[in-house]
């Protein structure tokens, strides 16, 4: 479990984090999402004791990041998949982690072979990586240690779709045998199909936080049907509201569960039914917006 | 891809203990070797020692083929590149921001530059073993070419000497990696501060009266002289020489540096 509380962190006069409270808990991906420039990784890098706060704490299981006898048997970082030594093997990388640490040599083709990267790829110098491979050596550091928390700021960036997928699973099968992750991004789609919570950040602050189910729902449902005003009629007959949306489909704010069995029991074929992400993406976009940090990455 | 086969959490390594500083001083010195700059650097020292002896047999007088010229001539390679060693060893944290891994996994950064410190002494070490077992080398070498018997002309005290300027030398990159974190600057600076700095006391030194008492007192360089003359032992003088510019140069932007570098945000 990772809790952040009350952090700020001021650069000069300008405040990069700012009052930010949120928990990442255990068996749960949480997700923590927000345009370039939000302030994500400052809130990571605070959380591994490389930045200092200017206000707040950060505990992981209870303990302060820096209070831990052995970090890398706790907690699986990896901040920048870029930032190592270009004059280094993949697999010396890797070694030096697990000396680190402490851990049996074998530890490293094991991890090597987690994320797929082939001896002769591990005996060429990091500076001839490609980012997604430099992603996939950042995952091996970060898990080489089996800890029982994740951080990883933006570990999707530089993946292949496949490499996508496959981190996608990984990271699912970790929480749901009991490890914490929190992983960033500045893609909601992103965020959207890995996470389980939430945390949406802007300009320093959270702006919503919660399940993903709940940030959704809020947002209603969306249905379309051959034959609409039919399914209009009978959804105002039980006094659901509904608006059109300008692409022809009906939005209403009660669960689709609901709309679903009013179609069917007014006969009604449906050819769309979906929960509206529109509440979340709306603001996520109206963040991007006014970030003065558009289109850069991060 | 393969299957996933991150294992559950907490399961197969349960211990917590510190990692202790023999451990991490042994990663940090794997470190200062499994770069390709960091490897060559090392060769270079085994390389320049030898060509130096090489050197002193072709060139030299026969009758200065001695030990003592030997060593001499194997310490002005080796002084040179002993600091850019130690200057790499920190700077490549910030520079190739390896830092970010290492201070992750050791965050307590004042153990990352402790075993730092201790591993590029024992790098000085070695490579001071290094010069004298080169250099014998090379004194039985040229007395078998030449028909004479051998001339051993350096003491044990000597030897110590030497070994304390090798160390001293490296020092100055060490200190300079700490307070400047950028590789390019650190190995300017270094320059700076052995050949160029020198050179304007040494004019100084000339030419003002005043400066002239002054200068062992002030110019590193200068205070250390006596620690390579294979001739005599050093005075109180020259030792509270080298003790005074020590500190001032050495000690006292060590401990600034080392504020700076166990603060410094690592991005
Ligand atoms: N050392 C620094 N000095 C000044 N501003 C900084 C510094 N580090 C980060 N910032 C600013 O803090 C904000 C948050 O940055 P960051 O945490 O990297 O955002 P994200 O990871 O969400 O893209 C940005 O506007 C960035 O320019
Ligand atoms: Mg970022």
């Amino acid at each position: 479990m990772i809790t952040v509380e009350g952090v700020t962190r001021k650069y000069g006069s300008f405040t990069a984090v700012d009052d930010v409270t949120f928990t990442a808990h255990v068996g749960r991906v949480t997700g923590f999402l927000g345009p370039n420039g939000a302030g994500k990784s400052t809130t990571m890098r605070i959380m591994v004791g490389l930045t200092r706060a200017t206000a707040g704490t950060i505990t992981i299981s209870g303990r302060h990041y820096v209070d831990l006898p052995n970090p890398g048997l706790d907690v699986g970082v990896l901040l920048d998949a870029s930032a190592q030594h270009a004059g280094r093997t993949g697999r010396e990388i890797l070694t030096i982690a697990q000396q680190y640490m402490g851990l049996p040599r074998s530890r490293v083709d094991e991890m090597l072979d987690v994320v797929s990267l082939t001896p002769s790829e591990a005996s060429r110098r990091v500076g001839n990586y490609s980012l997604g491979m430099r992603q996939r050596l950042g995952i091996a550091t970060a898990l080489i240690g089996d800890p029982s928390v994740l951080i990883l700021d933006e570990p999707a960036n530089g993946l292949d779709p496949a490499g996508i997928r496959w981190m996608r699973d990984l990271l699912r099968s970790y929480a749901d045998r009991g490890g914490t992750v929190l992983l960033s991004s500045h893609l909601l789609h992103e965020i959207e199909v890995i996470a389980d919570d939430i945390v949406m950040i802007g300009n320093g602050k959270i702006v919503s936080q919660g399940t993903k189910t709940e940030l959704l729902h809020a947002a209603g449902t969306v249905v379309r049907a051959a034959d609409l005003p039919r399914l209009d009629r009978a959804l105002g007959q039980l006094a659901i509201a509904t608006t059109r949306s300008q692409a022809g489909a009906l939005l209403t704010d009660v669960d689709p569960v609901l709309v679903g069995k009013v179609a069917l029991e007014a006969g009604v074929a449906l050819s769309e039914l979906r929960t509206a992400d529109a509440g979340l993406e709306d603001m996520f976009l109206a963040l991007t917006a006014t970030s003065p940090r558009e289109g850069t990455t991060t | 891809m393969s299957a996933v086969t991150a294992s559950s959490p907490q399961r197969l390594y349960p211990v917590r203990r510190r990692v202790p500083l023999t451990r991490v001083t042994k990663v940090e010195l794997r470190k200062m070797f499994n770069t390709r700059s960091g490897f060559w650097l090392m060769a270079s020292i085994v390389i320049s020692a030898v060509l130096a002896t090489g050197g002193v047999i072709l060139w030299a007088p026969d009758d200065q083929l001695t030990y003592s010229t030997f060593a001499t001539a194997i310490r002005f390679p080796v002084v040179i590149i002993l600091p850019l060693i130690a200057i790499l060893a920190v700077t490549s944290e910030w520079s190739q921001r390896a830092g970010l891994t290492t201070f992750t996994l050791i965050p307590h950064r004042s153990r990352i530059i402790t075993a730092k410190a201790i591993s590029s002494v024992l790098i000085a070490f070695a490579a001071t073993v290094l010069a004298f077992a080169v250099g014998a080398l090379g004194n039985l070498l040229s007395a078998g070419v030449t028909g004479t018997t051998p001339v051993w002309n350096v003491t044990l005290t000597q030897c110590l000497y030497y070994l304390l300027g090798m160390l001293l030398s490296l020092l100055t990159g060490f200190m300079l990696g700490v307070l400047l974190r950028s590789s390019t600057g650190a190995i300017v600076a270094y320059f700076v501060l052995t050949f160029v700095l020198p050179i304007v006391f040494g004019l100084l030194g000339d030419n003002q009266l005043w400066f002239h008492d002054l200068q062992p007192w002030i110019d590193i360089q200068f205070a250390q002289g006596g620690l390579f003359v294979f001739e005599r032992a050093l005075t109180a003088e020259q030792w509270a020489h080298i003790a005074v510019t020590g500190v001032t140069w050495l000690l006292l932007p060590m401990a600034i540096g080392l504020g700076f570098a166990t603060r410094a945000e690592v991005k």
